[in-house]
């Protein structure tokens, strides 16, 4: 173990791949070393397992409907009570977390690379480049983000898929704000002269040397955006422009149990929770991942 | 802001290497109108983006507006009235023209002008909010400024997880939650609505604000009905501007504790008391108004969902049942009114922080 340790941590990595598990090992164990940001890592586990296992984890069917079951409050049978239809909210709570696992990771993967792409073009050209294209992303910036996003659903049409559309489209500014920061930066650096005096292109510079410096940064702003992505998405669902019944969304679910909230309390109550933590896992890590990551913006502990 | 901007125009010219504070006044008269023209350019980007949410995103916009049960001549009319023969420059000239003149379009649901339903609705949400930023900051400054002063204690950690929470917590549930806590089970707040059905249309609306209209009538009985409808909704959306504003505060709060004027202080015996409010206070009140008014701008955005919840007749209630009629004029009005009040919040607060921060001028 203790060879294994040295070579990880050795301060002139022979190669190419010592040198990143090398630089992996130390960010772990970095973070290992705050608590918040390690139950926000469990919480994350958390959910992808619970997405990866759904069918072992849930006790009961996520949509078969049992009337005469309708609307029983928490017991050893049903951990989180049933709804109006007589479905065990647990087992739509787990299969739900599939539903947030992915529209927080199509969000990511739209909304990111795009404004990654957008950000890095307008700080490496700058000039008229610069002035039309962050233009653009401002004037999306000045836009409360949920307002934003249900006004592209009311004309895409409500449903899960335009629902991240939507969200995407409302999330990609501030992503290009951070990466022309970070590339105006890089851009007048040696190396980066170094590699245009090689002859490289525009292009080449741009992704082979100024994307994968933007990286840490932009792991950092999309962790900490997870939360808004589903409280957004999850506000969409209670409006009812996400995703569409039976889906066991948690924003839709909140919303069927809005009629019974008087009296049948965890209807509503229980996807609440799941939507609270979830969120929270992903702010505690994305706080740690900063600390980690980019220590000179960290909040002090 | 014109009437600030003016004077400092005439400048130049006649007044070269005139006082210092001539040159100052010239130099922030430059600064507002950049800002002016800033604002006109957010301004016509945010028409751009309602224009092509509403022409340019739907398959069919006519559908979007007159709906699908709407009759074959229903239909034509709404085609030729909406001009979409017409090139989509002339559209969109078109469609800046008709909003400058106040003119948003008929909303299908209520069959009224979206503008004049706006003008309606948006003093519930005001109030609501106004409300809501008054409890935020009379208690995230304070939260804030103790936390800062005690770092590291577990009052600290409560404050810092309560600033978490407020970046986790869907505003929707939690007002769903308080109602049925505070209203359902305890019956210490009023239910949804702005007031109970017996009094209501019982006082003149003279500002819209129903609190106001009230103590202006000497109603004080509908005055506590109303009060006791508007607490839990204004909480709810306090809890937020509380989370965002304490969150902000320590984190200034900070910044300053770690300067050596305030060691200084401290070995000089100036109370602790003192040190925070008058010497570490005092300096990030300018940023802290920045804040603040980005929060309210924010709340215009929470109040979208807590009105769903609490069904208050506000301009969030109007967008959320305009969305689900696909009412689009409707939608559209509202959204360029929340965007516009967002964006004029944003900047009226840039120009505060330029006229009070000796540093930015």
């Amino acid at each position: 173990m203790a060879t294994t340790r040295d070579w990880l941590l050795d301060d002139s990595p022979s190669s190419r791949l010592q040198a990143r598990l090398g630089r992996g090992y130390r960010l772990s164990r970095a973070l290992m070393r705050n608590p918040l940001a390690m139950v926000g890592a469990l919480i994350v586990l958390a959910l992808i397992l619970a997405a990866l296992f759904a069918p072992w984890i849930a006790t009961h069917s996520p949509i078969t409907q049992d009337l005469a079951m309708r609307l029983k409050p928490p017991s050893a049978e049903y951990w989180m009570g049933t709804d109006e239809l007589g479905r065990d909210i647990w087992s739509r709570v787990v299969y739900g977390a599939r539903i947030t696992l992915m529209i927080v990771m199509l969000v990511a993967v739209l909304a990111a690379p795009v404004g990654l792409v957008i950000g890095a073009i307008a700080g490496y050209y700058g000039g008229w480049v610069d002035r039309i294209l962050m233009g653009i992303t401002d004037i999306f910036l000045s836009m409360p983000k949920l307002i934003l996003a249900l006004a592209f659903v009311a004309a895409l049409g409500p449903g899960i898929q335009n629902a991240i559309i939507a969200i995407a489209i409302a999330t990609w500014p501030g992503y290009a704000r951070i990466a022309r920061a970070e590339t105006l930066t890089i851009r007048n650096s040696e190396f980066v002269s170094a590699v245009e005096l090689q002859g490289a292109s525009s292009f080449r510079v741009i992704v082979n040397h100024i994307l994968p410096l933007c990286s840490s940064s932009m792991i950092i702003r999309v962790t900490l955006d997870m939360a808004g992505i589903i409280l957004t998405a999850a506000g969409l669902g209670f409006i009812g422009l996400g995703a569409q019944p039976p889906l066991p969304e948690w924003g839709a679910m909140i919303s069927r149990g809005r009629s019974f909230i008087l009296n049948e309390w965890w209807v509503a109550t229980m996807p609440g929770f799941a939507i609270v933590i979830v969120s929270l896992g992903f702010c505690f890590l994305g706080d740690g991942l900063r600390d980690v990551l980019d220590p000179k913006h960290g909040d002090r502990q | 802001m014109a009437s600030e901007t003016d004077p400092a125009l005439a400048l130049p010219s006649g007044s070269r290497g005139a006082s210092h504070t001539a040159r100052r006044a010239w130099k922030m008269g430059k600064g507002l109108l950049s800002i002016l023209f800033a604002v006109a350019f957010t301004f016509l980007g945010l028409l751009a983006i309602t224009f092509f949410i509403g022409r340019v995103v739907p398959i069919d916009p006519v559908l979007a507006v007159v709906g699908d049960r709407a009759p074959r001549a229903v239909y034509e009319a709404a085609r030729l009235e909406m001009g979409l023969d017409r090139p989509l420059i002339v559209q969109f000239l078109d469609y800046v023209g008709n909003v400058l003149t106040g003119n948003l379009g008929m909303s299908v649901s209520t069959g009224r002008p979206v503008a004049e339903d706006l003008a309606r609705v948006f003093p519930a949400t005001l109030e609501m909010a106004t409300l809501g930023i008054l409890i935020g900051v009379l208690l995230g400054v304070p939260m804030g400024v103790y936390a800062a002063s005690r770092q590291g204690s577990l009052v600290d950690q409560v404050i810092r997880v309560v600033g978490l929470l407020g970046y986790s917590i869907p505003a929707f549930w939690l007002g769903l939650v308080g109602l049925a806590l505070f209203y359902a089970k305890l019956q210490w707040v009023g239910g949804p609505g702005r007031i109970d059905v017996f009094y209501d249309g019982m006082v003149d609306p003279v500002t819209g604000l129903l609190l106001v209209d009230s103590l202006l009538a000497g109603e004080t009985e509908i005055f506590f009905n109303a009060l006791s409808h508007i607490l839990l909704p204004a909480a709810v959306l306090g809890f937020f501007s509380l989370a965002y504003i304490a969150r902000m505060t320590r984190s200034f709060m900070l910044d300053q504790l770690a300067q050596e004027y305030i060691t200084t202080a401290r070995v000089k015996g100036v109370p602790e008391r003192l040190v925070l409010w008058r010497h570490a206070f005092r300096p990030i009140l300018v940023p802290l108004i920045t804040v603040i008014a980005l929060s309210y701008a924010g709340l215009l955005e929470g109040s979208v969902m807590i009105e769903t919840v609490f069904s208050w007749p506000g301009i969030g209630n109007y967008l959320t049942t305009a969305l689900l009629n696909a009412d689009m004029n409707a939608v559209l009005g509202a959204t360029l009114v929340i965007g516009a009040v967002f964006i004029g919040i944003n900047k009226i607060s840039d120009v505060l922080y330029r006229v009070l921060d000796p540093r930015a001028r």
